[in-house]
């Protein structure tokens, strides 16, 4: 295989479908208009736990447009599937409040939806428990966690260490449950045919969509296709399937007509997935000159009764710093509460939160700047596996990033700088994400007229993953960016992976590259483009089957200003500055908006963000945008996002490490490290609120 | 209870709607909001639905040029406006400049909070040549509404954008806004 | 939401008559908040008397300085106004403070006072909840309350009113002109909204078909001086955690008369009566200041998670005053 030179990968090409965005045309999943569809309105539980006894559908079927009402008693049979959460309308058992125990189908929304109210439920309740906490009586070891890793690694003798280190940190940190809140809510327009089903779904993985959907109602992959051309985000939320489109597919079943079924912001508060909260203690061991001799991180964490999900939130412990004795665990509660899934770095956001509050915390200890005391503990090989890196810069990007931002004449005295009313600080926090990369298929094509098609199942959420497929197969096949078409979007397309753990360029682009080689050696056999056109067809299967003798993460400085103002406790971020460390960088442009919106996020979850669990009734009570606080533009001032040099050829043709999840690993930990600054205050309990400043 | 079938009649009014120029003669529900009678009616699929409550501004549109959250707009109070929609921002095929802006500064990602902001940003400007305070103007004791990217900032913080593009947004309405 | 029969009456009279043939019939001002809640199902009126055609949307200045406010005026109309932002810089602050530039552009006037309590349990038909079913309980008191009141709940309700405006409306003794079914009649506020007591749902002292149809703000010429402080948890597009509306006429060195009004604390836009007596004659000074503050604040009972609201509302009623005499 041959090289070439980059002519569009590197540049800052706009997005391919930005003119469709800005002018409306883009059309999302309850877009796509279908003769004959009718409405469903779904009904959530009102309790947490216990059984449906009866639903009474008499009222809602005499109301005008009802179509008809499906629950338990007589929703069509789905297969079993490994998770019982997509077994909706399947048995009278509620696990969490907001489960959905039947939905309403009529001819207009407003009708489905007042029926849905209607819809009489009788419960036989059980008490619930959905209290998270450190000494829970059924706390147990998942056997793995997400993706697949161990739960607890342990190396040397961490207590031994930690009992002789003239240094050390105890600290508990907690983070609340996030909801991802990605602005398009979850939805489908469900369609049975003698095909079979068609989806029109907002979802991060079209091809996994499909393969999780087919089994449940006992069908091949083959007569189920799931199209999303566009996806208004999902930041995970769009990842594992959902019980809402399970639904949607039942009641155009049951109805024989197609039907469209959009999620509530409500009820994406309950069935949709979101980061479980977290009680992380993490305890560091140091000489007195910063080296560590212990880490030990240890995270409490929940799931629903109905489905183990386990966040992998001491995981990026496992290989930050050097230190020879370690450990990290997690430990699990089942309760009755909605099941958590995938969002944003799950894991690392809230697991270097916790690791690199502490470090902050041990650099105090030891009278260090925060960035020498990272620098002296920088680890020569994978701590964990002892795997040589196959690139590491995260030294560079934290020097990068000080010189950037004017750390050098920091004063590390806390609460002693006031501008008016405000006192002001900087943090700085360390983040990291792994590379992880999928087997892909992908097809490509050259048209007689010297245009070229790429058809791969990828999804862009945002990302800019269809400008940058198309950047990757302009530059292998050597042609101009206006040459290249790529589609995406339709599990119809060459199967891929979906869009998560930041690997969707990695995997796709990895296909892309070996479609469009194989077509241009094709092409160059055939000495140019037949008449009939040609296609060729790759799986990068083996190629990703191969191991890697390297241990493969990106890493990244991140630096916060921030300012509180004395009389309130409101602390606002005044300016953010990020490094990243990412391998190559295939489009400056969108990889910026990448690093900023994670980063945007990470500033959220640091000041606003806070799923409030009622005790009483075991739902999430602030379960709207105006209760559940995402950061507004107010809050957002200057976001700066840079990268330093990183060539890595251990990764995958293109060179990149994945880039949507670490804007937002350690945003949280350097804003409150800003926030001690400023004001002297550890906050060890997320969100930083004005409530915890106020003196 | 008696009497629920007879209250659970939808009840309907023929109107004219005018939107982007073009006047519709429908019959709505009484109970259609603005952002359902253009999405589920009209096939105006532009306007957003995030959270059908206006806590998000997705389904920010004109009515008489004013911005208003569609989705707390009752179509049926509509019939003497004209509402411009993301549809209708462009001048014929010539995009409007803050379209072209948002798409240079990569002013967005997911896109589906796009429409809602573009049309927020088209009444907020005009809001502000009409020398409307904003906080930020009013805390300030100005009655200068310069737009600076403060005052962009906090007058746009009706739309939210989970993707975090809001640096880039403000950059592509300053850039219109000169 | 519940099917509906709409009516747009030209003026008030029609409408209170339309109100009161239809059973179940409510006025629709801007919508924000009552589609919002018909949504929710909390609200299920049978008629919507749309009234922004019945109601004023004009803006008079009086001539001793005064503004007499047509109930349909827009939040976003009422905030621009130069009178409003010359002569009670507090309400163009307050109103500025509130929601989103949408929704003020929908909002009006009469509407924006007559908006419900943004309480958890309040807006989900699923739960208890004795102003929006009466009867049920407030399972607020138990559970989650960091955002509700200190002053003036009852057993009943602990819901705070969420209304910016209506708090500088408060501290400028703002005249409500109501037409009833026995004919127009006025009231000052803060009488316009009740204390929970054992009747939660009862926001306010109309009678139910009452229509707003006028705010008059008497002169008050030292309310030039005048600055409303919202404290949120996001910096802009929130509901208020804390808010104080403070106008002041100083006199050489002494404070000769004052307003004083705070949001976010009670169940009704809170007039700092205390406040404002410990105040007047007094000394400008910090300490004067923190008097003030703390005569209104023996009244306070927080509950277990909002304690932090007292010394809050400390802080900023001082600070606010402070940046009202120009002592930094």
């Amino acid at each position: 295989m041959t090289t070439v030179a980059a002519r569009a990968v590197g540049t800052e090409a706009d997005r391919v479908e930005g003119l469709e965005k800005v002018t409306g045309r883009a059309r999302y999943a309850f877009e796509h208009p279908i003769e004959d569809m009718v409405y469903a309105a779904p009904v959530p539980s009102v309790v947490a736990r216990g059984e449906v006894i009866a639903v009474d559908v008499a009222e809602a079927l005499t109301f005008p447009g009802v179509i008809d009402v499906l629950w338990h008693g007589n929703a069509p049979k789905l297969e079993r599937v490994g998770n019982a959460e997509l077994h909706v309308l399947q048995s009278p058992r509620v696990a969490y409040r907001g489960q959905y125990i039947a939905v309403v189908i009529a001819k207009t929304l407003e009708e489905a939806r007042e029926a849905a109210l209607r819809v009489g439920v009788e419960y036989a309740v059980e008490r619930h428990d959905v209290g998270l906490r450190a000494d829970h009586p059924r706390l147990y070891r998942p056997e793995r966690v997400n993706p697949d890793l161990p739960a607890d690694v342990q190396q040397g003798d961490p207590d031994t260490a930690l009992a002789a280190a003239p240094v050390t940190v105890d600290a508990v940190y907690r983070t609340p449950a996030e909801h991802n809140n990605p602005m398009e809510p979850h939805a489908t327009v469900a369609r049975w045919d003698a095909e079979g089903l068609t989806l029109y779904d907002s979802t991060q993985g079209a091809t996994s969509l499909r393969d999780a959907v087919a089994p449940l109602f006992g069908i091949e992959p083959s007569s189920v296709r799931v199209i999303a051309p566009h996806v208004g985000g999902g930041f995970g939320a769009k990842g594992e399937p959902h019980p809402p489109v399970v639904l949607a597919a039942l009641a155009a079943r049951r109805t024989g007509r197609p039907v469209k079924l959009a999620v509530t912001r409500q009820q994406m508060f309950s069935v949709t997935g979101y980061r479980t909260p977290t009680i992380q203690r993490v305890r560091l061991g140091a000489h007195p000159d910063g080296h560590l001799t212990a880490i030990v991180h240890d995270a409490v964490e929940q799931s629903s009764t109905i489905h183990e999900f386990a966040e992998q939130t001491t995981t990026p412990t496992r290989i930050m710093y050097a230190a020879p004795n370690r450990r990290t665990t997690h430990r699990l509660v089942r309760l009755d509460v909605p099941t958590p899934s995938w969002m944003r770095a799950p894991g690392e956001a809230p697991g270097m939160f916790a690791l690199e509050s502490a470090m902050d915390e041990l650099a105090a200890a030891c009278g260090l700047d925060p960035i020498e005391l990272r620098i002296r503990n920088e680890p020569e090989v994978d701590p964990e596996t002892g795997l040589p890196f196959s690139s590491r810069n995260l030294v560079a990007c934290l020097r990068d990033g000080a010189r950037r931002f004017g750390w050098a004449d920091r004063d590390p005295a806390p609460g002693v700088r006031r501008r008016g009313r405000l006192l002001i600080g900087t943090g700085v926090a360390a983040s990291t994400y792994p590379v992880y990369r999928s087997a892909c298929q992908a097809t490509a094509r050259a048209e007689p007229g010297g245009i070229f098609t790429v058809r791969i199942a990828a999804a862009d959420i945002g990302t800019g993953a269809r400008t940058v497929l198309t950047q990757i197969a302009a530059d292998v096949l050597r042609v101009p960016l206006g040459r290249v078409r790529v589609a995406i979007g339709d599990s119809a397309l060459p199967r891929a992976s979906l869009a998560g753990g930041s690997s969707g360029t990695a995997s796709w682009g990895t296909a892309v590259t070996r479609a469009c080689e194989a077509l241009r050696d094709e092409l160059d056999r055939r000495g140019g483009t037949p008449s009939t056109g040609v296609t060729v067809s790759v799986d990068t299967t083996e190629e990703n089957g191969e191991p890697s003798r390297f241990a493969r993460h990106a890493f990244g400085a991140q630096f916060a200003e921030v300012g509180v103002d004395r009389d309130t406790g409101e602390a606002r971020v005044r300016r953010l500055l990020g490094v990243f460390a990412v391998g190559r960088v295939l489009n400056p442009k969108t990889a910026r908006s990448q690093f900023i919106g994670g980063m945007t996020m990470g500033l959220s979850m640091a000041l606003l963000e806070e799923s409030v669990l009622d005790r009483e009734f075991g739902d999430y009570l602030n379960h709207d945008l105006a209760q559940y606080h995402v950061a507004a533009c107010a809050d957002v001032p200057a976001v700066e996002a840079y990268w330093v040099e990183e060539s890595d050829p251990h990764l995958n043709p293109m060179g990149s490490k994945g880039i949507g999840e670490i804007g937002i690993v350690g945003t949280a930990a350097a804003v409150a490290n800003a926030v001690h600054h400023a004001t002297g205050i550890r906050v060890r309990d997320l969100p930083i609120r004005l409530d915890k400043l106020l003196t | 209870m008696n009497d629920d079938e007879d209250l659970s009649a939808p009840v309907t009014m023929e109107m004219r709607l005018s939107v982007n120029g073009i006047g519709y003669p429908i019959t709505v529900d009484t109970r259609e909001t603005l952002l359902d009678t253009l999405r589920e009616r009209l096939d105006l699929t532009g306007a957003k639905k995030g959270c059908d409550h206006g806590q998000c501004g997705a389904c920010t549109v004109l009515v008489d040029g004013r911005r208003v959250t569609s989705c707390l707009t009752l179509t049926v109070a509509l019939d003497d406006r004209e509402i411009t929609t993301v549809e209708g921002l462009a001048d014929g095929s010539v995009p409007h400049p803050l379209q072209t802006a948002f798409v240079r500064h990569d002013a967005l990602q997911c896109g589906y909070c796009t429409p809602g902001q573009l049309c927020s940003a088209v009444g907020m400007l005009a809001e502000a040549r009409a020398g409307w305070p904003s906080i930020v103007t009013a805390d300030g004791g100005s009655v200068d509404a310069r737009l600076d990217e403060a005052e962009i900032r906090e007058r746009m913080s009706g739309n939210l954008c989970r993707c975090g593009a809001y640096v880039n947004i403000v950059a592509a309405i300053a850039e219109v806004a000169r | 939401m519940r099917p509906f029969v709409y009516r747009r009456p030209g003026d008030a009279r029609t409408a209170l008559a339309e109100l009161a043939a239809e059973p179940g019939a409510m006025y629709l001002g801007g919508g924000t908040n009552l589609v919002d809640l018909m949504r929710l199902g909390v609200l299920a009126p049978r008629t919507l008397v749309d009234v922004t055609r019945a109601c004023s949307d004009a803006i008079e200045v009086r001539p001793d300085g005064g503004l007499w406010i047509g109930a349909g005026v827009r939040n976003a109309d009422l905030a621009a106004h130069p009178a409003v932002r010359r002569r009670y810089p507090m309400l163009a602050q307050a109103l500025l403070s509130g929601a989103s530039g949408q929704i003020r552009n929908m909002a009006t006037v009469a509407g924006n006072l007559l908006q419900r309590t943004r309480c958890a349990y309040f807006q989900d038909p699923s739960k208890p909840c004795n102003k929006a079913r009466p009867g049920t309980g407030c399972p607020a008191r138990a559970g989650d309350h960091r955002n509700l009141a200190i002053l003036g709940y009852s057993d009943f309700c602990v819901a705070t009113h969420p209304s910016d405006m209506a708090v500088a409306l408060t501290a400028l003794g703002a005249v409500v002109h109501v037409e009833g079914a026995a004919g127009p009649y006025t009231v000052r506020m803060p009488g316009l909204h009740r204390l929970p007591g054992d009747e939660p749902e009862r926001d306010t002292v109309l009678e139910p078909g009452d229509l707003i149809i006028a705010v008059e703000i008497p002169a008050l010429p030292y309310a030039a001086c005048s600055r409303y402080r919202k404290v949120r948890d996001r910096a802009s597009f929130a509901f208020t955690v804390v808010s104080v509306a403070a106008a002041v006429d100083k006199s050489g060195g002494t404070i000769r008369d004052c307003r004083i009004a705070l949001g976010g604390v009670a169940p009704v836009p809170w007039r700092a009566e205390r406040a404002e007596a410990e105040l007047r004659g007094a000394p400008i000074a910090e300490a004067s200041f923190r008097r003030a503050a703390d005569a209104e604040l023996t009244a306070a009972r927080p509950l277990t998670e909002n304690g932090f609201k007292v010394a809050l509302v400390r802080n900023v009623v001082v600070r606010a005053l402070l940046d009202l005499v120009g002592v930094s």
